[in-house]
């Protein structure tokens, strides 16, 4: 064996490249981590979109991050921190007569009883569920339609694992896991309001609306981190740079600023990786966090791998719905009917189900919604470091916002951005004229600056069939590819994205040929 | 006719607008020479194309083919033209075999699969010239082709329609064309390409056929196509040329020990049930796997395949009696059940009653003795016989002339 075969390449230094990284450089292994931007993190970053004024550039909430990671990595110890935890969510009114949502207390909006007594099952049996999917979370999918006993036992478990729901829970995991939130939530509250803003939960950063299938699971997804909802202090660069020095000190590389254009064959191996300029870095183990598209065909191509698995790849369903809005402002924003408190929660545009479901329709033709739907905080309420003195920043996830846009977005971006801003300010009046400076990311936007095919953020739709053992698709889940020497490790493996680092984990271990380990569940 | 495509590299035509669509069968290029001479009226069906089963009498057209020369309509098949930068490439990770083996001008036979190493189909590829080829099957593979296009600089079209074919076959075959004017085909040898000139077109021949004989293939646009048969029937009138339908060409590539897709095998494509499916060990075609190739569809399965052992063989039987197999069980001489008969015929050349059959491995090595059962009936009374049968190496039927060249003058 010579060296080069020792030696791992990861492409990719996003949160999952990153933890990836740092198990298999613990364990021993030669790791290079090449990232195409100046800095480590990926979509899990803090940068600077204004001068003095600092916003996560992708995902900008923490509610998934794999506590096993956070403990087995001592994050904490490596400058994790947290400038605010169990975030509360107060679902905007135009009228000023806002709901505040704090786990399953509910607050204004004169909510009825009835929905105050609904909320509480509601979160009950939706924790349930989202903890079976949390218990799938950190292992390596089963595989189907083998002999092999360890896949057999993992199935067993799973199935297990919803078994032990008692029958009347499992029943009603199986009856909605897979059908709509709009169904659900009808079926379940009265408050427009209310199922307004829970609605979002289940679209967020997908390409459905309240009344698409699979919303149930988003939803469950979301809250299969079973922890509150988190902001890092100093924005989700800090746990990126907490994993990158993790990372470091296990010994493994990060060179950024490379750009890997290549994933390099030797007969049947991949043999290491080409970049941008030519340098061509050797390795018998190259592990991938672009998504599934990307890495196979674009770095690695086609023609390297078998026509039916390409067509999977290809058929994967990964178009971005969602942009993220950022502003600079002069002073704190004067919301209608929203104390200084409530300021700094998680602030939602989400009327009504039929509104975010109107939303959704337009991009289904191809058009940016008039009405979007929108996720906001103003980080710079809690962590001063982010703006300057005095001035703020608002970061908010806009739906819906096509990436296959029938105009083109370079013309559009613009309009958009006004119709946003138009929106904050029938909630916000008088915010058109504290904005110091703006900035749109569209889906392409996203494409072009996070290198994710099709501007998705998970990496590729999350939904049942395009899960576990289906995610990203049969053959490469469980992130050995079909291609020797070739894996994943990033979110559009399983369990897929928000910044949760369990396909890195998952993937390292795969990588390691440790099965099962499925970690501490919370 | 309007181009239909669901990508820009692949074209085929939308036929919809043709007249014949209410029946969406096609009457073939030489239907109107067909027509007269099939006596027996009846048609069957190749894909969308009527097809004789027989003109007159299938034995005696066996007979025409192993002693004069026959004529059969190989239109219906399937042809795509795969061009293009990247077709070599892109047609190695198609197939199992290594395709630069196949030299410009010459045809090559090759099976391909889908990722699970199952057989979709098999046929032959044409080197026609530069990074370009024809690949030829009996099945219709437009959607899977197009899948097999994307990320390499290659155009599919589907010829199958722009180009009618004839199959000539038999000993009297090469003094035809010659007759015909073709000059120079008797230096032709087996699986070369040559172009002619006819009547103001161009005329592909090609030296390859389905019978095991001395045999040609034709090839050319279909307005041309009566003018070809109108001339191959007067040069060939004192060699003995005979139209030929399908049943007798299904003695002779049994005979021959051609395997036919579905028959010897179910279309990968076509099959919705696990474990029906044939890879190309099974099919007796694992000369035609190149594991040297890095990369090509199925090669991941078959070399697990190849490691841990297949599932079936394919074989030749030599059975006693007279009684055609025909869906026959095979037994081993203690009557347990292995395997079943595909094809089956009596074979006048070899004066045998013979069979290719699928055994369960490790059964089919030449020489095993086995039984077959065959169901016959006689006025309507069905009789049973336990016949015995033997596994054979050989084809029942490979005359030197298939190869000879130049091949011998009538």
């Amino acid at each position: 064996m010579t060296n080069s075969n020792e030696h791992t390449v990861i492409i990719g230094a996003g949160h999952n490249g990153l933890v990836c990284a740092a198990y298999l450089a613990r364990a021993g292994k030669k790791v290079t981590v090449l990232e195409a931007a100046e800095h480590a993190g990926g979509a899990a970053i803090t940068r600077e979109f204004a001068p003095g004024f600092k916003v996560s550039a992708g995902a900008h909430l923490l509610f998934l991050l794999d506590k096993n990671i956070r403990k087995e990595l001592s994050l904490e110890s490596a400058g994790l921190s947290y400038s605010q935890t169990n975030m509360k969510t107060t679902a905007l009114a135009e009228d000023g007569n806002h709901l505040q949502i704090s786990g399953d207390a509910l607050q204004g909006a004169n909510i009825s009883d009835k929905d105050r007594l609904a909320m509480k099952e509601y979160r009950r049996f939706m924790n349930r569920f989202a903890g079976v999917i949390n218990r799938l979370n950190n292992r390596i999918p089963p595989r189907i339609a083998t002999r092999n006993r360890s896949d057999w036992i993992s199935l067993a478990k799973m199935a297990l694992n919803i078994r032990l729901l008692g029958k009347d829970d499992m029943r009603e995991f199986l009856r909605i896991a897979g059908i709509n939130i709009y169904d659900v939530l009808q079926e379940n509250f009265e408050n427009p309001l209310l199922k307004g803003a829970l609605s979002l939960d289940g679209v967020l950063g997908t390409n459905l609306g309240p009344r698409s299938n699979n919303s149930v699971f988003c939803a469950l997804h979301r809250l299969s981190g079973l922890q509150g909802i988190a902001m890092p202090k100093g924005g989700m660069g800090t746990v990126s740079n907490a994993l990158a020095q993790v990372a470091g000190k296990q010994g493994a590389i990060i060179r950024t600023s490379v750009t890997v254009s290549r994933i390099l064959m030797d007969g049947d191996h991949v043999s290491g990786v080409e970049l941008q300029g030519g340098e061509k870095i050797a390795a018998g183990t190259v592990i991938s966090s672009a998504d599934p598209k990307t890495t196979f065909l674009d770095l690695l191509g086609a023609r390297n791998l078998e026509a039916g698995f390409v067509r999977r790849v290809r058929n994967i369903r990964m178009r971005g719905n969602s942009a993220k809005l950022h502003l600079a402002l002069n002073s704190a924003p004067e919301f209608k009917g929203l104390n200084q408190n409530q300021l700094g929660d998680r602030l939602l545009i989400a009327p009504d189900m039929d509104y975010v479901e109107r939303a959704f329709n337009q991009s289904k033709y191809g058009e940016y919604s008039i009405k979007p739907v929108a996720e906001i905080i103003i980080p710079s309420l809690h962590d001063t470091s982010l703006a300057p003195p005095g001035k703020h920043v608002l970061s908010a996830v806009v739906q819906y916002a096509p990436y296959e846009l029938k105009a083109d977005w370079s013309e559009k971006k613009a309009a958009f951005t006004d119709k946003l801003i138009d929106l904050l300010d029938a909630y916000a009046p008088g915010i058109h004229s504290k904005i110091l400076h703006r900035e749109l990311l569209t889906p392409v936007d996203i494409e072009s600056e996070f290198r994710i095919s099709g501007g998705h953020w998970h990496h590729g739709e999350l939904a049942i069939d395009q899960f576990l053992m289906l995610r990203p698709v049969p053959h490469s889940a469980q992130y050995a590819s079909p291609v020797n020497g070739l894996f994943l490790c990033g979110a559009g493996s399983h369990p897929g994205g928000g910044v949760m680092g369990s396909a890195g984990r998952n993937a390292a271990n795969a990588v390691l040929g440790i099965k099962d380990v499925e970690g501490q569940n919370s | 006719m309007n181009q239909i495509s669901s990508r820009d590299n692949v074209r085929a035509i939308d036929y919809s607008t043709k007249a014949h669509y209410l029946t969406k069968v096609f009457q073939s290029p030489f239907f109107s020479r067909q027509e007269p001479l099939n006596h027996l009226k009846e048609w069957g069906r190749w894909a969308d194309y009527l097809s004789p089963h027989a003109y007159t009498c299938s034995a005696m057209e066996y007979f025409a083919c192993r002693n004069a020369c026959t004529v059969f309509d190989l239109t219906p098949m399937s042809k795509y033209r795969i061009s293009g930068k990247d077709a070599l490439p892109c047609l190695n990770r198609l197939v199992t075999r290594e395709v630069s083996k196949i030299k410009p001008g010459r045809v090559g036979y090759c099976i391909w699969c889908n990722d699970e190493g199952q057989a979709i189909d098999d046929g032959t590829i044409f080197h026609l010239g530069k990074d370009d080829y024809r690949l030829c099957s009996q099945e219709r593979h437009l959607d899977w082709l197009s899948t097999n296009t994307i990320g390499f600089d290659v155009r599919v079209t589907d010829e199958t329609h722009e180009v009618a074919a004839l199959a000539l076959q038999g000993p009297t075959s090469c003094a035809t064309l010659k007759k015909m004017g073709l000059d120079g085909v008797e230096n032709m040898k087996i699986f070369d390409i040559r172009h002619f000139s006819f009547e103001g077109t161009q005329l592909l021949l090609s030296r390859t056929g389905f019978t095991g004989d001395l045999g040609y293939e034709l090839w050319i646009d279909p307005q041309h196509a009566e003018v070809l048969w109108d001339r191959l029937f007067e040069a060939g009138h004192l060699h003995g040329i005979t139209a030929m339908g399908d049943e007798a060409l299904q003695m002779l590539r049994v005979e021959a020990g051609f395997i036919q897709c579905r028959h010897e095998f179910m279309p990968a494509h076509a099959a919705v049930r696990t474990g029906h499916t044939r890879s190309p060990f099974e099919l007796g075609l694992g000369w035609l796997v190149d594991f040297n190739k890095p990369v090509f569809n199925g090669r991941k399965a078959l070399l697990a395949q190849k490691k841990h052992g297949h599932r079936y063989n394919l074989v030749k039987l030599d059975i006693d009696g007279n009684k055609p197999a025909r869906d026959s069980y095979v037994f081993t001489k203690s009557k347990k059940q292995i395997g079943t008969v595909t094809s089956a015929t009596w074979s006048p050349s070899a004066k045998a009653s013979i069979a290719l059959a699928t055994l369960e491995t490790p059964h089919g090595k030449p020489g095993e003795e086995l039984l077959v059962e065959i169901y016959y009936q006689k006025e309507l009374k069905w009789s049973r016989v336990m016949a015995r049968a033997r596994v054979v190496k050989d084809v029942f039927y490979d005359p030197p002339r298939k190869r000879l060249t130049p091949p011998a003058d009538f």
